[in-house]
């Protein structure tokens, strides 16, 4: 009897997964192995591609100028991941104890630039901070500086351009993370005799890890990918992986090659993220 | 390679649309039900495919021909050579004429993804100015008829800094650090490096690409950025930048709407390039495409398409129609001299490759 209770439930939790698995083996799977087939191809001169087990493209990623890139754009989805991490979780912890009946319209707020293209907000961004820009302007209103100042095609814009676009994706699983917790473990913390800050460090903050986990990866994977931020914002000249792949397809038609960076740049993706995941993880086993 | 739209949009669209061609690898057989060359048959399907560079049409061309024709022309767009060749090279597009730039010509015609046209289907091909016909693209002209061309140089704030002279080295001025762009283009700077140093543009010597990488090492630091033509319009426009690295296009348009702005094709040498019709192999509707074809070659057509796109025109017959406005701009009709001068960007084969690790290379440095 609870044999066939089991597999009636298989059968229809099978009819409900079919679906998204068919999507995903079509779209991700499918497009995923070509990638890999692709990787050890051989590419024409003219584009195309000649199938076969081609190991060279993975020996090209070697060249230090490769290398560098790669772990520069490392460095600054780490970079970008810690500051959405230090702007979010106080905005997030502020919506969920301090944000009262606001608490909907305000994580609803967080949501508001999900509404616009990313590609039009980096434009945005453009505008703004140009040389006759609003941040220019007001800088001189305010008698900070003379003239115009170098506001955008730094790497610094890069930056910040990174961290205003993927800041909404570390603070909802935050927000998600805080809103489950349980106020009255706070209360029993300050009965106990810990001071707010001990109560946050040893009962808040550790519960809401796997918020945080869950911010960093969301931010940090489509950070280390990204390549239009650098080329709007940075004007080119902060090359990231992302814009190394482009090339490759679009520019030197290196498709072989352009999957080999893709399949690394997935590889070192999981490396890392597995890496980080039990790091927090035994720390948070420590912390509690 | 350069048109007023190559914009960042629609070259992330073109990343997409490259992923997306992958795909069609595997979905489609490539279309071999019309592989015949244009001429003969029976009545076509009144339709035809055009794929195109965006905002790369005065707003009368296409409307008019349907007038004319009766066919229906269902327009695509493309952000980079290299896009429309991946799709070509993916099969079954139906796409009936393109728009490949000068090297990308070469390319398909040694790909076999271009066919020949049929001179007898296009009478208006004598419109074509000899200057620009028999390059060394398509040195017969037998797959390609050219359907605009511009060049690629300065436009700098002549009223800041004063008249330049026609040379490379003022990108190079120290004086003018910050305020200077050059193209997000491999090709175009590393052929400006080429060309201060006195090399061919279509250079292949180590040797000589090692020194064009030291000169544009050397530039790096002194450049706000590399932009798309496009982008460095508007900078240079509105005094962010002093000097920019643009296409003609670009350029025209930027000074007819501020009389502070100059242009100069500098010397000893400068690219010139040509966007061009081709007809693809497979494509549905060939002799639709060679009506089309003759019809961009007319010569009020011709001159209505670039009196819109700021480019020139290739079609000799269009010359008297072209806006006086615009035959006034500096260099927008080049002297002997100038012409003379300018170099084509020609297919460099495997070395493509190391052009593009150069760029990198002095991007990231």
């Amino acid at each position: 009897m609870r044999e066939r209770v089991a597999k009636g439930w298989s059968a229809g939790l099978a009819a409900l997964l079919a679906p998204v698995t068919l999507w995903l083996g079509l779209f991700f799977l499918i497009p995923l192995l070509i990638i890999l087939v692709y990787s050890f191809g051989t590419s024409g001169i003219y584009g195309g591609i000649t199938l076969g087990f081609n190991p060279g493209n993975y020996l090209k990623v070697f060249d230090p100028l490769y290398l560098e890139i790669i772990v520069r754009s490392f460095g600054i989805a780490a970079l970008t991941t810690l500051i959405c991490f230090l702007l979010g979780y106080p905005l997030a912890y502020f919506i969920v104890f301090k944000g009262r009946r606001w608490r909907n319209a305000l994580i609803l707020l967080v949501m508001v630039p999900f509404w616009t293209s990313l590609l039009i907000r980096a434009y945005a961004w453009v505008v703004i901070l140009g040389g006759n820009g609003i941040a220019n302007k007001t800088l001189q209103f305010l008698g900070i500086t003379d003239g115009p100042v170098n506001l955008i095609f730094t790497p610094e814009a890069v930056l910040m351009g990174m961290t205003y676009s993927y800041l909404p994706f570390m603070v909802l699983p935050l927000y998600a993370a805080l809103e489950k917790f349980d106020v009255r473990l706070k209360e029993a913390g300050k009965d106990l005799g810990a001071s707010r800050w001990q109560t946050f460090v040893r009962v808040t903050f550790p519960l809401s890890l796997p918020g945080v986990i869950a911010g960093s990866i969301l931010v940090f994977i489509p950070s280390a990918g990204e390549f239009v931020i650098p080329d709007l914002l940075g004007g080119s000249q902060t090359v990231m992986t992302g814009n190394l792949i482009q090339n490759q397809f679009l520019q030197s038609r290196d498709w072989a090659f352009g999957s080999a960076l893709s399949v690394l740049l997935a590889v070192l993706l999981l490396g890392a993220i597995m890496f980080y995941v039990r790091r927090i993880g035994s720390d948070k086993l420590e912390g509690v | 390679m350069k048109r007023i739209s190559r914009g960042r949009f629609l070259r992330t669209m073109g990343a997409a649309g490259v992923a997306g061609s992958t795909l069609s690898v595997l979905a489609c057989q490539p279309n071999t039900s019309a592989q015949s060359g244009g001429g003969g048959g029976g009545p076509e399907e009144k339709a035809l495919n055009f794929y195109n560079w965006a905002d790369y049409v005065a707003e009368s061309t296409v409307p008019d021909f349907e007038k004319q024709t009766g066919i229906k022309v269902t327009q695509d767009f493309f952000s980079s050579n290299e896009d429309l060749l991946a799709k070509l090279q993916a099969g079954g597009t139906g796409y009936d004429v393109i728009v490949p730039s000068d090297y990308m010509v070469a390319i398909m015609i040694k790909s076999d993804v271009v066919q020949k046209l049929d001179m007898a289907q296009i009478p208006n091909s004598k419109n074509v100015g000899k200057e620009y016909k028999g390059l060394s693209y398509d040195p017969n002209n037998e797959y390609s008829l050219p359907y605009q061309w511009g060049t690629t140089g300065i436009l700098y704030n002549k009223k800041e800094i004063g008249q330049l002279p026609e040379s490379w080295d003022p990108l190079w001025d120290t004086e003018f650090e910050g305020e200077m762009s050059m193209l997000n283009d491999t090709r175009e700077t590393l052929g400006a490096a080429l060309y201060k140093l006195g090399y061919s543009v279509n250079a292949t010597d180590q040797g000589q690409l090692e020194e064009a990488k030291a000169e544009l090492k050397k530039q790096n630091p002194l450049l706000r950025g590399y932009f798309d033509s496009t982008e460095a319009r508007p900078l240079v426009q509105n005094g962010d930048l002093l000097l920019g690295h643009v296409f003609s296009g670009d350029a025209f348009l930027a000074l007819s709407e501020n009389e502070d702005l100059d242009y100069v094709i500098p010397k000893p040498a400068a690219t010139r390039w040509t966007d061009n019709m081709c007809i693809p192999n497979g494509a549905e509707h060939p002799q639709n495409a060679h009506k089309f074809i003759n019809y961009i070659l007319d010569a009020e057509v011709g001159a209505e398409l670039s009196n819109y796109t700021y480019y020139a025109t290739p079609n000799e017959a269009a010359l008297p129609m072209i806006d006086d406005a615009l035959k006034k701009l500096p260099t927008y009709s080049p002297t002997q001299e100038q012409f003379e001068r300018l170099q084509v960007i020609e297919d460099t084969g495997e070395v493509t490759r190391e052009y593009e690790r150069i760029f990198t290379e002095v991007k990231s440095s």
